[in-house]
């Protein structure tokens, strides 16, 4: 295909993928607005996950393709048997990617080095049962990839807390990493509580000691970096710049993502600003954890999140307030499913009070 | 005054499929998420209750030309309540570890909405042996559910299968279904995992109703069931 520069570069990459909708002769303006489709948004979503993955790998180690791999042969065939059940056409809903960014974030949300049963059941119980007992794509209440989270983490708490070092500060070695995910019997210890899990049981245990402040904390154990965890700062960055250019690409608005930062931030900060010895900066907590991975991919799915304007920066900073409060206070070392969960639940509600006025109608109240 | 073999199966398949309490119903919930965390809760509950109903019921119809209709309601729950508080006793002598495991759902069997369902839809308009006969078959409906809610709950979240059978009868071993090292799916034991083992029995009843109806229109009219393909 020839390089047309009126066409932006990635839009042209969907092209080449999504052949069936390039039309044949594509040469001179004027240009239509081509349509927006399911599966370019997707596509989307999954190229903007791939700088992040890409550094994940890079400082991880490949347990995370590994998991990628198992999680969207899952979710595919997953998806096509309850396609099958339900009398549905087959190639329309497997070649929209739907299945394949909901296996994706479930494989970027689960603890890298897991036993590989826990992200095929993690992944057949997000299709199956989050998805399609509800309808299908556009049907379902809840974020088919937290609930899947959420099964895991409330059944199986312990693995879902192992996470891996850095290769560089003595992680798994990438064989290592292969064996720990299908033979998880043959490896003995590898793996640690996350940054936010630790600095929580720490604080926990420092109960009268005064040499434990946060400070200290961050200052003394190698998983803590620069701005969150040992290595994870620099995956969280990459999610946001994948996340700042779903925005530039139009695919999310910015109400989602800015208003979750804003309120995970501005509670965060709350709590610093009055203790700073046992509170962490509000930094740490937008680094750290799930927060960025949150704002931008996961509470940004249209199906589940809010749809007006004002209903989406409720939506957010709800999940971000409710998420620190869980994370800091709660017993599971990160609270963004759960808070994506119940905000789920509430989406009906904010968005039947946030209606946009009808253009020309004054105010609601005036009205009625 | 004695009962029909076809009016006795009438009421049996009502209860077992039909009408059945938990799947159709979709009554007495409560016990139903609390106690099927295994087999043999889930069975030894429902024992009690189809005890429950079946004498709540033959009462209740035995007496329902002298009861006032005005007060109906608290008499029948007097007559139930004074049953439940017999069987609570007699499992608090006889069986008394179960009695401990069970716990507040014995007494609380006259709260359940099945009991009173059938007292004042079946039994207050019916002669005593069909209301005994509907109180039993509506208690065997609950039964086979809850035995296999309870076992599947079981196998899933703990791998076993008749644990705590040793309240009933001493000595018995629970079987080890799964391999010893299964972590167990947590989620199913917790009441969620009830909800979802509940939804997916009744679509697999509901389906089977489907395919039956679907069956018999075709049988009845093949022509029409043919063009419909």
């Amino acid at each position: 295909m020839p390089a047309n520069p009126a066409i932006p570069l990635t839009d042209q990459l969907c092209d080449v993928i999504v052949s069936s909708e390039t039309p044949n002769t594509l040469t001179q303006s004027p240009y239509l607005v081509q349509p927006v489709s399911v599966t370019r948004i997707m596509l989307k979503v999954l190229l903007a996950l791939l700088p992040g993955i890409a550094i994940y790998t890079w400082l991880f180690g490949p347990g995370i393709l590994v998991q990628l791999l198992l999680a969207t042969t899952t979710a595919v065939i997953a998806e096509a048997v309850f396609l099958r059940l339900r009398n549905r056409p087959l190639q329309p809903a497997l070649s929209d990617l739907s299945a394949v960014v909901t296996a994706w974030l479930i494989a970027l949300s689960f603890p890298p080095l897991g036993p590989w049963w826990l992200i095929v059941l993690g992944s057949a119980f997000a299709i199956i049962v989050a998805k399609h007992l509800y309808g299908g794509l556009g049907q379902n209440p809840f974020n088919p990839a937290m609930v899947a989270y959420a099964l895991c983490i409330v059944s199986f708490p312990a693995i879902m807390s192992q996470w891996p070092h850095p290769l560089s500060a003595g992680g798994l070695s990438p064989t290592d990493q292969i064996t720990a995910i299908f033979l998880p019997e043959r490896i003995d210890a590898w793996a640690g509580a996350t940054p936010l899990d630790h600095l929580k049981t720490t604080l926990r245990l420092a109960t009268g000691n005064d040499n434990l402040t946060v400070q200290n904390i961050l200052r003394d154990h190698t998983i803590y970096g620069v701005g969150g965890g040992n290595g994870w700062e620099w995956v969280t960055l990459a999610w946001l710049i994948g996340g700042l250019w779903l925005v530039q690409q139009k695919v999310i608005t910015w109400h989602i993502p800015m208003a979750l930062i804003a309120g995970m931030g501005s509670i965060a900060l709350g709590f610093w600003i009055v203790d700073p010895l046992h509170y962490a900066n509000p930094l740490f907590h937008i680094l750290g954890g799930a927060t960025l991975l949150g704002a931008f991919f996961i509470a940004t799915d249209p199906v589940s999140g809010a749809t007006t304007p004002r209903g989406k920066l409720i939506f957010a900073a709800a999940i971000g307030v409710l998420a620190y409060l869980i994370r800091v206070f709660g017993a599971f070392p990160d609270g963004i499913a759960f808070a994506v969960l119940i905000l789920n639940m509430c989406v009906p509600l904010i968005d039947m009070y946030t209606q946009p006025p009808i253009f020309g109608e004054k105010s609601r109240g005036s009205n009625a | 005054m004695w009962i029909t073999r076809d009016e006795f199966r009438d009421i049996a398949t009502k209860g077992i499929w039909k009408q059945n309490t938990s799947l159709v119903q979709i009554l007495g919930l409560c016990p139903l998420l609390a106690v099927t965390t295994n087999l043999v809760n889930g069975v030894m509950l429902s024992l009690a209750t189809l005890l429950v109903m079946a004498l709540s019921n033959f009462a209740v119809s035995s007496l329902r030309h002298f009861i006032p209709y005005e007060i109906r309601i608290p008499v029948f729950i007097l007559i139930a309540a004074a049953l439940v508080t017999v069987v609570d006793l007699l499992m608090n002598a006889y069986l008394h570890g179960l009695y401990v495991v069970l716990g507040i759902f014995i007494p609380l069997i006259i709260t359940n909405c099945i009991v009173l369902a059938r007292i004042e839809a079946f039994a207050a308009k019916n002669p005593p042996v069909q209301a005994a006969s509907d109180g039993a078959m509506m208690g065997v409906g609950m039964l086979w559910t809850l035995a296999l809610i309870g076992a599947l709950r079981e196998i899933l979240g703990s791998g076993t299968l008749f644990s705590g059978i040793d309240l009933v009868i001493p000595g018995a071993q629970p079987l080890q279904l799964l391999p010893a090292d299964y972590p167990g799916l947590l989620l199913a034991i917790l009441p969620p995992g009830a909800f979802i083992v509940l939804g997916c029995i009744i679509a697999v009843k509901n389906w089977i109703d489907a395919r039956q109806a679907e069956r018999a229109l075709k049988q009845a009219n093949p022509l029409i069931a043919g063009g419909c393909q």
